[in-house]
């Protein structure tokens, strides 16, 4: 090892742990202009997603048909459910169909296709004792069952009878298949 | 009068090789219909522009009588499509025109694929051209809801179920477009302004960036 580059080595720059005036500056910068554009887009991406975070409404009972109307063969009911839309509240009308099982008991299906959600309707001379569906020809079993098209069986409403009244309450996916 | 008032202007701020840098361009012989009559498929992208912006510019005429809302929404389309003077036309535009534009968009892409103008190095361009493709039908699918009628509610409720049958995400994106659980009032407020700000914005910037690169790289040479 010759003088020269011994020379060299020792007054190599020291290394400093410390950024650059340039590096904090720039680091200063854009964390501050980071934090003010999240400050501008924050409020409105809360603001879009709102209804996907808000409360939802809990369907409350509707009296709807006597439970002594209620035969083995489906028939359609409609009844009014109250529901808030945003600023705007109504009182739309729903159907369902209600029919005895061959357990006895009542159960009503809602008559909203899980295919893509057209209405559907029971019976009828394309679908002799089946649910059908106009838009792609879905069928469902009077349980709701799927048999074509439609990739999951009738949603069912909960259903309660009381004094000899049935009622309806919200939906939930199918208990009878 | 009207050379003196550009060369007053052009003294000025010198604009004259700005609009030639955009407007001065030779067109290649072979993408030209006067020289052979077949080269008229080389128009089909500029008249996707040409109805794009009949599209605008009907539409922002249009919103002077259109409100977003479930209740007046379908009167206000009846009233401004059959009370107010050229509704019938103003609107047979904005209506025949979304058509018409996935039309040309289409036989463009048949164009810009059957002349192989899609290889190294326009790649990213027929990349941007696919997005203008789905913001396109976005454009589509939005606007479908606006006049709030039978067909409008039932095809968005189908649209959406969809939009419901993506993997995992499917539910969160159909909340987030339905704005709730339900095709209602707020579904309309927000195909609304995602028909109207959002993705037109989306479409302009992605059109500038189409432009900007066939202008750099030049129209694909002859077959």
């Amino acid at each position: 090892m010759n003088h020269n580059e011994q020379h060299e080595t020792a007054h190599k720059p020291v290394k400093r742990k410390e950024m650059t005036r340039r590096q904090f500056l720039s680091y200063t910068l854009g964390g501050a202009t980071a934090f003010m554009s999240m400050g501008a887009v924050l409020p409105m991406l809360r603001f879009a997603v709102d209804p996907l975070l808000e409360k939802k409404q809990t369907g409350a009972f509707v009296k709807v048909i006597e439970e002594g109307k209620v035969t083995s063969e489906p028939q359609q009911v409609d009844f009014k459910v109250h529901q808030v839309d945003g600023w705007y509240e109504s009182d739309p009308k729903m159907q369902a169909y209600i029919a005895k099982g061959d357990d006895g008991k009542v159960f009503a299906l809602s008559p909203i296709c899980k295919h893509l959600g057209c209405t559907i309707s029971w019976s009828g001379p394309e679908a002799p004792n089946l649910y059908h569906c106009p838009c792609h020809g879905a069928r469902y079993t009077k349980d709701g069952k799927n048999l074509k098209v439609a990739p999951k069986p009738l949603d069912e409403y909960e259903v309660k009878v009381d004094n000899g009244w049935v009622y309806l309450g919200p939906l939930e996916p199918n208990t009878r298949v | 009068m009207f050379k003196g008032m550009y060369n007053w202007i052009d003294e000025r701020l010198d604009v004259t090789p700005m609009w030639r840098d955009i407007a001065d361009h030779e067109v290649p012989e072979h993408v030209n219909p006067a020289h052979h009559f077949s080269a008229f498929v080389y128009c089909f992208g500029g008249l996707t522009f040409f109805i794009t912006v009949i599209q605008i510019l009907s539409g922002m005429f249009l919103t002077m009588y259109y409100v977003p809302d479930i209740i007046n929404a379908y009167y206000s389309v009846d009233y401004l499509q059959h009370q107010v003077a050229f509704g019938v036309i103003v609107r047979g535009m904005h209506h025949w025109g979304a058509s018409l534009v996935i039309v040309m968009m289409f036989l463009h892409t048949l164009r810009v694929f059957f002349t192989g103008s899609y290889k190294a190095p326009r790649e990213m361009n027929w990349v941007v051209g696919m997005l203008i493709f789905f913001v396109m039908l976005g454009l589509g699918f939005t606007g479908y809801l606006l006049p709030w009628d039978n067909k409008a509610y039932f095809a968005t409720k189908v649209g959406l179920e969809i939009a419901g049958s993506v993997p995992w995400i499917g539910g969160y994106i159909k909340e987030l477009l339905n704005g709730g659980s339900i095709v209602g009032a707020q579904t309309l407020t927000r195909f609304f302004a995602i028909h109207v700000f959002f993705l037109p914005g989306v479409l302009l910037t992605l059109l500038a960036a189409h432009f900007f690169m066939i202008r750099k790289q030049g129209i694909s040479g002859p077959l």
